[in-house]
């Protein structure tokens, strides 16, 4: 039974309950009250849509009026966790939109609507969630994706890392595309859509842990547009694949596993900014095994090739794409490597937790 | 980058590579001492350029290869305990001590941190006053001046939370026990930069004439590794035998004479076990008595664990250029960087470690010939 008629009165009959609008305690997790209180106050004012707003358990949405219900839909999801929540160029909350985003995209498909599910560890500020839904916003608004369903959780302090964001995103698959990591032919040209390694080394940097400062910017971005405008360009596009966790060789060795090629890079084609090359060879690192969140790999016949590089670089976030290997027949599943004197290697996968190293 | 790029210049090691192919008339075999210029070689696919007569073995310089089974059975000891938050360089977690690695200690709860600096520790140890931090201080004359570093400034805060378990090793005793091995095949040595920047290479001459080999001070991009070898070459065909220095830009024959004075204050020579190769009389420093407070070995009495070395791994062999990754039986069988059995094939130095990321596989033979210069 609840009293809606009464003045809003909380009288000194009972000790007055802290109202714990600062911070996230258990109770933001109990699925009562204070839940809905933080949807209301937090996650509505930038992550509303109509979906989210009917206030069911499910967003039911439509197709784009341009399928004619033609195609199939792509379905893709992401745990996201990063520390620290906030670094240059990015925080966790861009990072959950815009990983979710380019996982739909790197299938050719067009990202429609993102779920967002939170799991919030006790104590964390709530100016700190609103922020963070705040940087949501405005990325879904890049990527023009809607968010149409979402949950939130709340963990003991201790047992979570501030915050955890999990999401889902749903894509149109227009008929007739076939974009994955098994298509790569003999003959292919690959291509990277800009410098390695930035967010990697923007996140550690962003821990405080190198004892030196750098000015590098995470470089996570929804890449759809930039795909699409791809597509436009290279129709036959064989393979997309976003080099994240493991970097570019790891993502590569993948790919060549699945193909049952061989890829071969030029050590002097791939694009490095000056300043993560310095850092990673003080500290150790490999840049071709450091992670990316707004770069793409592409594979294409040579035939398209040329306008696939330029349609890369016509858009801003393909400024410094370039052509850095080619697809071979030989020697499958391996990707090697033309070194910068003329010598070749073995990329491999990187073997585990990437260590910085004595001296 | 700027003085970085200049020593990757492709025409220049080429031309330098030319002129190796040249001179060479008969085989050499030379060692590189340093784990980081191992990897240089493999990782810019060097070896392959260089003529056949020309081979390369690779040396017992990698710190965390040479490191012993005991103590770093010592380390997870430590490392274990309720009250202590161990910390390392990065790669010196994933070495398997006879049971487990510090990963297992960290994923079992215990506190094992990484750190960049030995100085990284000291702030840990000024910021956590109820927890032991100790530092495993391993590696050879490059490390030292910043570990007894981090001893110094321990001891001028007054710390009384700060330990370091030591496992520094020097570079010429090790240099001694290869070349008077009756074994030895070592006709050349590219001596490791870093070692010189801070050691100089006053020490060499004795070890050059008592031998008779040459030994080139070395850096660790193409260009210094092409010029090390063109000169070591140069130098043997001559029958030449002295100690040169390719790697100017960094190394002088004193060497850093301040980081010397530092290390001669807190360490003082003693034996040291290394592993795969066995104990090198005089081979290494230890805390000298007056900096006894900072032995983790003393503070946490763990000298009586005592481990032996797997029989299977070659890895001694290997540190000693006896034989090469490739001749081992389990090499990328039974022993991977995921799951290695030896030293080497964890430490980023570590020549199995080399040989297994750049392509140097025998399960999957490459033909690299599109490479070659000649």
């Amino acid at each position: 039974m609840t009293f809606t008629n009464l003045p809003k009165f909380e009288g000194p009959v009972c000790p007055i309950p802290l109202r714990h609008e600062e911070q996230i305690v258990m109770g933001h997790g109990s699925g009562g009250r204070m839940t809905a209180e933080l949807i209301r106050r937090v996650f509505l004012p930038y992550l509303a849509s109509q979906p989210l707003l009917a206030g069911n358990d499910f967003g039911s949405v439509n197709l784009p009026a341009g399928s004619n219900l033609n195609g199939t839909l792509a379905v893709s999801t992401d745990s996201h966790i990063v520390k620290p929540l906030f670094f240059p160029g990015g925080d966790i909350g861009r990072l959950a939109v815009c990983g979710t985003v380019n996982d739909i995209s790197m299938s050719g498909a067009v990202p429609l609507y993102l779920t967002a599910s939170f799991i919030l560890e006790e104590g964390l500020p709530v100016e700190t969630l609103e922020r963070i839904a705040q940087s949501m916003q405005a990325a879904a608004a890049e990527a023009g994706v809607q968010i149409i369903a979402g949950d939130t959780k709340v963990v003991e302090k201790g047992k979570g890392d501030g915050l955890f964001i999990n999401t889902t995103g749903i894509g149109w698959m227009p008929p007739g595309r076939q974009i994955a990591g098994d298509q790569a032919q003999p003959g292919d040209v690959v291509l990277l859509s800009g410098t390695l390694g930035d967010h990697g080394i923007a996140v550690l940097a962003a821990r405080g842990e190198l004892g030196f400062e750098t000015d590098v910017q995470s470089d996570v971005a929804p890449l759809n547009h930039m795909i699409q405008a791809l597509l436009e360009a290279a129709p036959h596009t064989h393979v997309l694949r976003d080099p994240t966790r493991g970097g570019l060789a790891t993502t590569l060795n993948e790919i060549a596993g699945q193909s049952r090629v061989s890829i071969w890079l030029d050590e002097k084609g791939i694009p490095v900014l000056p300043a993560v090359q310095a850092v990673s060879e003080l500290l150790g690192f490999d840049p071709l095994y450091i992670a990316n969140e707004g770069k793409v790999i592409v594979i294409v016949p040579p035939e398209e090739a040329a306008a696939a590089l330029e349609a890369l670089r016509g858009h801003p976030l393909g400024k410094a794409a370039a052509v850095i290997g080619e697809v071979k027949q030989d020697s499958p599943g391996r990707v090697l490597l033309r070194t910068s004197i003329g010598g070749t290697r073995l990329l491999d996968m990187m073997a585990g937790e990437m260590l910085p190293r004595i001296c | 980058m700027k003085f970085v790029d200049e020593f990757r210049d492709s025409d220049l090691v080429k031309a330098g590579l030319s002129e190796i192919h040249r001179l060479v008339t008969r085989k050499w075999t030379i060692m590189e001492i340093c784990g980081g210029q191992t990897h240089a070689i493999l990782q810019y696919g060097l070896d392959e350029l260089l003529p056949p007569e020309v081979e390369l073995v690779h040396g017992p310089g990698c710190p965390v290869c040479v490191t012993s089974l005991e103590l770093i059975d010592k380390a997870l000891a430590i490392a274990a305990l309720p009250n202590v938050i161990f910390t390392s360089y990065g790669d010196m977690l994933r070495v398997p001590g006879s049971q487990q690695d510090l990963f297992a200690i960290r994923a079992a709860g215990g506190q094992v941190r990484v750190v960049y600096s030995p100085l990284d520790a000291v702030r840990i140890a000024q910021q956590n006053p109820d927890k032991e931090v100790v530092f495993f201080a391993i590696g050879f004359e490059t490390t030292a001046p910043a570990n007894v570093v981090s001893v110094l400034q321990a001891k001028a805060l007054g710390l009384k939370n700060f330990s370091v378990l030591v496992s520094q090793v020097c570079v010429p005793p090790a240099m001694h026990a290869i070349l008077g091995s009756p074994n030895n095949r070592v006709q050349g040595f590219l001596a490791a930069g870093h070692v010189c920047t801070v050691m100089g290479y006053w020490e060499y001459p004795p070890i050059a004439q008592k031998y008779g080999v040459p030994i080139i001070v070395t850096g660790f991009e193409p260009l210094d590794l092409v010029q090390g070898l063109l000169m070591t070459v140069c130098q043997l065909e001559k029958g030449q035998v002295e100690v040169q220095n390719a790697y100017p830009r960094a190394v002088s024959f004193e060497g850093n004479q301040a980081a010397q004075a530092m290390i001669q204050r807190v360490y003082e020579p003693c034996d040291r076990n290394w592993r795969g190769i066995g104990p090198i009389p005089m081979s290494g420093w230890g805390l000298r008595e007056e900096f006894a407070d900072f032995n983790a070995e003393r503070r946490f009495q763990v000298g009586h664990i005592q481990t032996q070395e797997s029989t299977i791994c070659i890895a001694g062999q290997i540190l000693q250029g006896l034989k090469k990754p490739l001749q081992c039986p389990v090499f990328g069988a039974l022993c991977t960087p995921e799951k290695p059995l030896g030293a080497t094939m964890v430490s980023s130095e570590g020549a199995c470690a080399a040989y297994y990321r750049y392509a140097r596989n025998p399960l999957f033979p490459l033909s690299l010939s599109e490479g070659r210069v000649a």
